[in-house]
């Protein structure tokens, strides 16, 4: 195979196409990739070993932290898990404002990466537009939890702020401001030859290739695979409201935006419903939760990008997770690129690479390296087997397996 | 003395060139902020680029070929400021010779060639994809860009010569108000925006692919002369489309100079608008584009102006 690898064009660590640390290697023959290869691990930050040395209730905001942009989605899922845990079903309005706040921040994902696969393009204007429209949500945001980013809404067994009546009317207008400015920006995107010429059959992603992969979200709905956390195993407010999942059959960029942006108008239907529910309503928003008991859950949530996964472990002495692990979707559709951009040109590359809305702190894995002979000390493969004698150890150690070992082995 | 004379004629048109093409990237720049809801920059913005620019140390990578590297940002600027100092001969003074229609062509490919000698000097793989493109598009816009030139030197009795054209566009009319004159007018519009190297057809830089593409490597006042060169272009591209197309002021008196003005912004808001409302084609489809399309439609303008339409 060495041989056959032509030119090496880096994308990465520092590209312009790319806000984060981590590096493509495209093997090129003229403008055609006939090979990609992905290095990451620049920026891992040791979250999950870190959560087991804080607090059950700290540990929420940590988790907040992980990813900037979906920065809800992990406290959702580690509430979530907890809760399985712990058995308890939250108060209903803690439900619809869990749901108003997770599905703000989709609509405000979609939009910046909107954006920024116009950025990628080269059509700034869609750039400018975009982010101008996401603002208003985030004075959305502002006004419901009083940050425009990680926005510490959610606690262990509800969540920390009420909405009040009041804001609620304000809330419902700005809504409806931005889902006509939504509107017209889709029919803008969707309907320009130029874009549907540079991003329609560019990147494609068949049924086969996300089961094989694993892919989630936006990703394997684009390809036709109508899963999603919100209708196969309701949490919050889901199963309360009314909305559909949106697919496309093709799997190409293109689909990938059509869904993105159709998946815009299904929050703002959830939002508005979710408002009218809570209007003119008083009601508990949080269940008070004293101790955590001993055992493991697990919660997920459909981030923006897709299922994002927590498993929690309590040994029910002390006052922080045994174990925590995190599974972010974008470590299960990055890989997809090896399905997707072999075989196409550098500029379509680039936004295949961005078509899944890559998200790499959320996905950032160890590596050691050698800081002398600059080498990494540790291979993939040997680094799962050490993995997977720690899990061993740690099994050994409790001395009988948890009740989800039973469920899955 | 005579050369004396041409050489502080150059010097005065390259300070010239400098100042208007600077201010008109500005016009550029400021009316994409507006359509993108920004502020943008303030006038003199380009400007102190081009100062901070030259400032900067000068980074020469170690694979380079050292000589071409420097040499080819400065034949850029050089070749466009002899461009820029035809069209004020033409413009200003009534003075051209035959045959400077075709050095005008021939000029305004060396921005172009240099960027891709820089490129090549650089060492850079970024760079050489750049330059890769770079050539492909050179190729593939040169096409209709002759063709939008040759339907108005066959209009004015086939000429080679710039005045010529100016003095058939006083006594006759603008090419633009016939049949020929709008399909030409077109034609070498979307090739200049090629021949400037914005978006749809940025490709040779492509920021977000290859990181700058050609100019990589380049920094200091070595990327201020590319700058400049695009600058000056920026103001020669448009008038010359001006003159061929769109001529028929004479430019002696104060009314002349300010019809040349607002004709110049109507084809650089055109360019501005259109770049800002389409994305970045891929390489073949801008190929596909130039060669395909738009070189029919240029053979269709000649064959509509060589049967006098």
């Amino acid at each position: 195979m060495a041989e056959n690898k032509k030119v090496v064009v880096p994308i990465g660590p520092y590209h312009p196409l790319l806000e984060e640390p981590e590096f493509f290697e495209l093997y090129c023959d003229g403008e055609e990739v006939v090979d990609v290869e992905w290095i990451a691990g620049y920026n891992h930050r040791g979250i999950e070993k870190l959560s087991e040395s804080k607090h059950w209730d700290q540990v929420t905001f940590l988790v907040e932290r992980i990813c900037g942009i979906c920065s809800t989605s992990h406290p959702i899922a580690y509430c979530n898990a907890v809760e399985d845990l712990l058995g308890i079903e939250i108060p209903e309005r803690a439900k619809y404002i869990r749901s108003i706040i997770g599905e703000l921040e989709r609509l405000h994902s979609h939009l910046l990466w909107v954006g920024l696969a116009g950025h990628f393009l080269g059509y700034n204007t869609v750039f400018m537009w975009a982010w101008k429209y996401r603002e208003g949500i985030l004075d959305m945001f502002e006004m419901i939890t009083g940050n425009r980013n990680h926005y510490a809404m959610l606690m262990i067994g509800g969540v920390r702020r009420d909405i009040e009546d009041e804001d609620i009317p304000i809330l419902q207008n700005t809504l409806s401001e931005v889902k006509g400015k939504i509107q017209m920006l889709t029919e803008a995107i969707l309907d320009d030859p130029v874009l549907s010429a540079r991003l329609k059959g560019i990147g494609t992603l068949t049924k086969e290739d996300i089961k094989n992969y694993g892919a989630v979200g936006p990703v394997a709905r684009a390809s036709g695979v109508d899963i999603d956390v919100r209708k196969d195993d309701p949490y919050a407010a889901y199963n309360l409201v009314d909305w559909k999942v949106i697919t496309a059959n093709n799997g190409d960029v293109f689909d990938k935006a059509v869904v993105r942006l159709l998946e815009c108008f299904e929050s703002i239907k959830i939002i508005e419903q979710c408002l009218s529910a809570i209007k003119g309503k008083k009601g508990e928003i949080r269940k008070e939760v004293r101790e955590i008991p001993e055992g493991e859950g697990i919660g997920r949530h459909e981030a923006p990008r897709g299922e994002v996964f927590h498993y929690v472990r309590s040994d029910g002495n002390t006052s922080s997770p045994v174990r925590h692990k995190i599974r972010a979707p974008s470590y299960v559709n990055i890989p997809t690129f090896k399905a997707s951009c072999i075989g196409e040109t550098i500029s379509d590359v680039c936004i295949i690479l961005a078509g899944v809305d890559p998200c790499y702190c959320c996905t950032e894995r160890i590596s050691v390296y050698d800081k002398e002979k600059k080498k990494k000390i540790y291979t993939f493969e040997e680094l799962v087997k050490k993995s997977i004698e720690k899990t061993e150890k740690i099994k050994k150690e409790i001395g009988k397996e948890g009740k989800l070992w039973k469920k899955l082995f | 003395m005579s050369v004396l004379y041409s050489f502080s004629y150059f010097i005065f048109s390259f300070v010239v060139l400098s100042i208007i093409g600077l201010f008109v990237s500005w016009i550029d720049r400021k009316i994409t902020a507006r359509i993108q809801w920004r502020v943008g920059p303030p006038w003199y913005q380009n400007f102190v680029d081009i100062i901070k620019l030259s400032g900067k140390e000068i980074l020469i990578s170690e694979n380079s070929n050292k000589f071409m590297f420097i040499f080819s940002p400065i034949l850029a600027v050089t070749s466009s400021t002899i461009c820029g100092s035809i069209l004020f001969l033409v413009l200003r003074k009534n003075l051209g010779f035959g045959g400077d229609l075709i050095l005008f062509v021939y000029l305004l490919t060396i921005p172009s060639l240099s960027i891709i000698l820089g490129g090549s000097s650089s060492g850079n793989v970024l760079a050489s994809v750049g330059i890769s493109r770079e050539l492909k598009l050179l190729l593939s816009y040169e096409l209709p860009f002759i063709c939008g030139i040759i339907i108005p030197a066959i209009k004015a009795n086939s000429t080679t010569s710039l005045i010529e054209i100016v003095k058939f566009q006083e006594i006759n009319g603008s090419n633009i108000l016939s049949l020929s004159g709008v399909i030409g007018f077109i034609v070498i519009l979307i090739s200049s925006i090629g021949k400037l190297g914005v978006v749809p057809f940025d490709l040779a830089e492509a920021e977000t692919e290859i990181a700058g593409g050609a100019l990589i490597e380049y920094s200091g006042i070595l990327l201020g002369f590319y700058k400049l060169a695009r600058a000056i272009l920026f103001f020669v591209i448009p008038s010359f489309i001006v003159i061929l197309y769109l001529g028929g002021t004479p430019l002696n008196n104060f009314l002349g100079i300010l019809i040349f003005i607002i004709k110049y912004f109507i084809i650089l808001i055109l360019i501005t608008l259109i770049r800002n409302t389409n994305p970045r084609l891929r390489i073949d489809q801008a190929l596909k584009f130039f060669w395909g399309w738009l070189t029919l439609i240029g053979i269709m303008g000649i064959l509509f102006v060589l049967t006098g339409m």
